[in-house]
């Protein structure tokens, strides 16, 4: 578990509009599957929102936590679980911890 | 074939040079007239009669004031050429004309086909605008 | 209520059609997302935390059963069993597909319903008191004047690019329940001195970064001029409304800068050349309109009597009730506030009961309110019984509105993208907090509003307690403010002092009611005490 901070990217699937994450060559829903990013976001951010595979793609600041890849702002780590009041819909769904992680 | 320059007009286009609103002095004789969008529309009516062509300037589609001020020039009976010029997008035509443009000059060129099927986009009307379609209450009590 | 004629039909089908093209269009690139969001956005659909979000338009809150079937329908088929009623009497849905909005609003546009302008810098909903029509104290139904609106106000040629949103709100008594004055336009419905209806107009109100409450810009207005003068309200905000600045665009600003004079007299040159151009509807349309507002054929005969014996029942009577114009009828409210629950939120089941309900005991009518709860308008006195059973079955029988736990909380940051904090569970806890109903009822009227960042969709600004989630360094926090109204009392809430962590606030707001309690003189509120003492036994008993 390291403090040190990387960049991750982040948008929504155009289609779906399901939160997803680049992987470092393609996108997944999965916040821990997020590749620490290079020099090159904005022309990843360009072409893949261009190819239409993405929408709203930013990038974040993440850290690494005990359970891989943690986002270091709120709002990111709501969007990368779901909302805390309805687990249900999330996708940690079963796991009683989400919302003390989000938090 | 995407143009440049679309006219809805049956007369010829304007040959007259533009002036900018901000350069207009008193010297008389100019025909055709750019306002931006924060010029003041009615500063023209003195000269409707003369005035052929006025561009009415849409630096980013998002700023509505071109259309007020299309509005405002013909309900105060402007009949030359109101012609929207800039971030002109299809998806706006068919106010555009509403408001009474009937000619467009957009950055990125358009089809005069995809011109027309924006126009024809509503087949009723709520309002009554400077465009003379008949509005839906209009229908309703004949 | 008002039924589409083919007309109305045709406008909302062309606009299925339009939306379509354009989502094909931003799928096969034709469109970027640039050019497409707005485009959207006048189409309800937002790009959230989570997903896509559509909000639809429940003009003037009202609504009939059938197409409440179809809202209900419509959260199971495309979304995930739940739909959120809004501040401003709309329905969102929070887990939408782009690829499946073009059949959502065919579904909608099916029943008379659709998404127009509920977003992006436009006219937006016209909202209305949601007692229309059946409460007493009413001078005169807003709803026609609100149907007029819908109709003027869709698809506006001159008005789709404002420097900034629109909203319009209309009431037809003294009692504002709508927060008329906290609006851009604010409409009342009065009678002059030789019993005329006529129309008072405020102009820039609102709420978020800088609340205030619109001033009069015209006492008097003849109905059969509302469009022409509205044209010439929007037309000098969509001139002069400030570009330059996204926080200090909408039209309280241009009014507060130039003051509601020269905005008047802007208004008034304008209003008077409009009236050149014939722009007004004729007075036969507005009594068509009025005409589908008539009263529904109320029984003469309905029994006033209520049997209370069942105590859990008249404690939802005497809470949930209130008084109709016509005797033997009540207006029922149901509370989507359940104890430690999602303020607004239903179920797709509880959406389609409540269908039933109407359809079997309301005239075929529901209203959503502002507070985000539903409410039946016409219900016999002698059915409220059977009401209150089949609400009661399904959670919807809360008595508590108006009460501490009658919670309005926006979606805050586990949903909306534009949050700092998270509003929802608060609002459970509060919730919580104050369960026993015999203590909410000791307390008595007492609204509390919980918005999750500036933009105040929660109306904390008109809470008499109002929450603000703020962001403290990545840390949510909760800055606490007393003394707002939305009624004819219209007033802005004050901040109390340094904000809390959620469970600190909860503490907070209970020490606040307990001044209260040791404060209050008869027949005072929370606000009433408030705004007499002021703020410092509150400070002292929260900041020791």
């Amino acid at each position: 578990m390291s403090a040190e901070r990387f960049k991750i990217l982040t948008g929504n699937d155009l289609l779906t509009g399901d939160v997803t994450w680049w992987t470092g060559s393609n996108w997944s829903r999965h916040v821990n599957d997020a590749a620490a990013l290079g020099e090159d976001a904005a022309t990843i951010i360009a072409a893949e929102e261009a190819a239409r595979r993405v929408v709203s793609a930013y990038v974040i600041d993440a850290t690494r936590d005990a359970e891989g890849v943690r986002p270091a702002h709120i709002k990111d780590r709501v969007r990368a679980v779901g909302p805390t009041v309805r687990l249900d819909l999330s996708l940690r769904a079963d796991d009683p911890a989400a919302t003390t992680w989000i938090a | 074939m995407a143009e440049t320059l679309i006219r809805l007009r049956d007369d010829a286009a304007s040959t007259a040079p533009v002036v900018a609103f901000a350069d207009l002095s008193e010297a008389g004789n100019t025909a055709a007239v750019r306002l931006s969008p924060g010029d003041d529309a009615r500063a023209l009516l003195p000269l409707l009669d003369q005035l052929t062509l006025i561009e009415v300037e849409f630096p980013a589609y998002t700023d509505g004031r071109g259309y007020s001020a299309a509005s405002i020039l013909r309900e105060y009976g402007y009949t030359g050429e109101l012609r929207a010029v800039g971030d002109v997008l299809v998806d706006q035509i068919s106010h555009y004309r509403r408001v009474g443009f009937d000619a467009f000059a957009p950055n990125q060129p358009i089809t005069r086909e995809a011109v027309d099927k924006a126009i024809a986009t509503w087949p009723e009307v709520y309002q009554r605008t400077v465009d003379g379609r008949a509005p839906i209450w209009a229908a309703r009590h004949g | 209520m008002y039924q589409y004629d083919t007309h109305d039909q045709a406008m909302v089908d062309a606009r299925v059609a339009e939306f379509t093209d354009q989502v094909t269009r931003r799928l096969d690139g034709t469109l970027s997302e640039e050019q497409f969001r707005p485009l959207r956005l006048k189409n309800g659909l937002y790009l959230q935390l989570h997903a896509y979000m559509l909000r639809v338009a429940v003009p003037y809150g009202t609504l009939n059963s059938r197409q409440m079937r179809v809202l209900g329908n419509i959260a199971d088929t495309y979304d995930r069993g739940y739909g959120h009623f809004t501040t401003r009497q709309n329905i969102q849905y929070n887990w939408i597909k782009l690829s499946d909005t073009p059949a959502i609003l065919a579904d909608l546009a099916a029943v008379g319903m659709h998404a127009i302008q509920t977003s992006g810098n436009c006219i937006r909903n016209t909202t209305a008191d949601h007692f229309a029509g059946a409460a007493a104290d009413e001078v005169a139904d807003p709803r026609p004047y609100a149907e007029l609106l819908r109709q003027w106000s869709t698809f506006h040629p001159e008005f789709d690019y404002l420097p900034r949103k629109f909203k319009v709100a209309i009431i037809g008594s003294e009692t504002d329940r709508a927060a008329m004055k906290l609006h851009d336009i604010g409409i009342q419905v009065v009678k002059n001195a030789a019993g005329e209806e006529g129309l008072r107009i405020h102009v820039g109100g609102g709420m978020g970064r800088t609340p205030m409450i619109a001033p009069v810009i015209r006492e008097w207005l003849s109905p059969l001029q509302m469009v022409s003068y509205l044209e010439a309200c929007l037309r000098v905000y969509n001139r002069y409304g400030r570009r330059d600045n996204k926080y200090k665009a909408r039209i309280k600003i241009l009014v507060h800068e130039i003051g509601a004079d020269e905005y008047r007299r802007q208004v008034e040159e304008e209003f008077a050349h409009i009236l050149t151009l014939g722009l007004e509807p004729p007075a036969a349309e507005l009594d068509r309109i009025k005409a589908q507002f008539a009263d529904p054929a109320f029984d003469p005969a309905a029994p006033d009597a209520i049997d209370r014996s069942d105590p859990d029942f008249a404690l939802w009577v005497d809470q949930n009730v209130h008084a109709h114009k016509a005797p033997g009828y009540g207006i029922v409210t149901i509370s989507l506030k359940p104890v430690g629950g999602i303020p607004g939120d239903a179920s797709a089941d509880q959406i389609r009961l409540m269908a039933d309900l109407a359809r079997d005991y309301s005239f075929d009518e529901l209203r959503v309110t502002h507070a985000q709860n539903i409410v039946l308008p016409h219900v016999r006195k002698a059915d409220l019984y059977a009401v209150w059973q089949q609400l009661d079955a399904a959670g919807l029988a809360t008595p508590n509105l108006d009460l501490i736990g009658d919670i309005i909380a926006c979606p805050g940051l586990d949903y909306c993208s534009l949050a700092n904090a998270r509003s929802i569970p608060l609002a459970q806890k509060i919730s919580q907090r104050f369960a026993d109903v015999e203590r909410q009822r000791d307390l008595g009227e007492l609204k509390l509003k919980i918005s999750g960042c500036i933009n105040a969709c929660g109306h904390h600004h008109a809470g008499h307690i109002g929450v603000l989630g703020v962001d403290r360094k990545g840390v949510e926090n909760y800055q606490l403010l007393f003394g707002g109204s939305e009624g004819a009392d219209t007033s802005i809430g004050s901040i109390i002092g340094p904000g809390f962590s959620e469970d600190g606030i909860v503490d907070a707001i209970e020490r606040a009611t307990g001044v209260y309690l040791a404060r209050r003189e008869a027949g005072e509120r929370f606000l009433d005490t408030w705004r007499r003492i002021g703020n410092a036994p509150f400070k002292d008993a929260i900041y020791g």
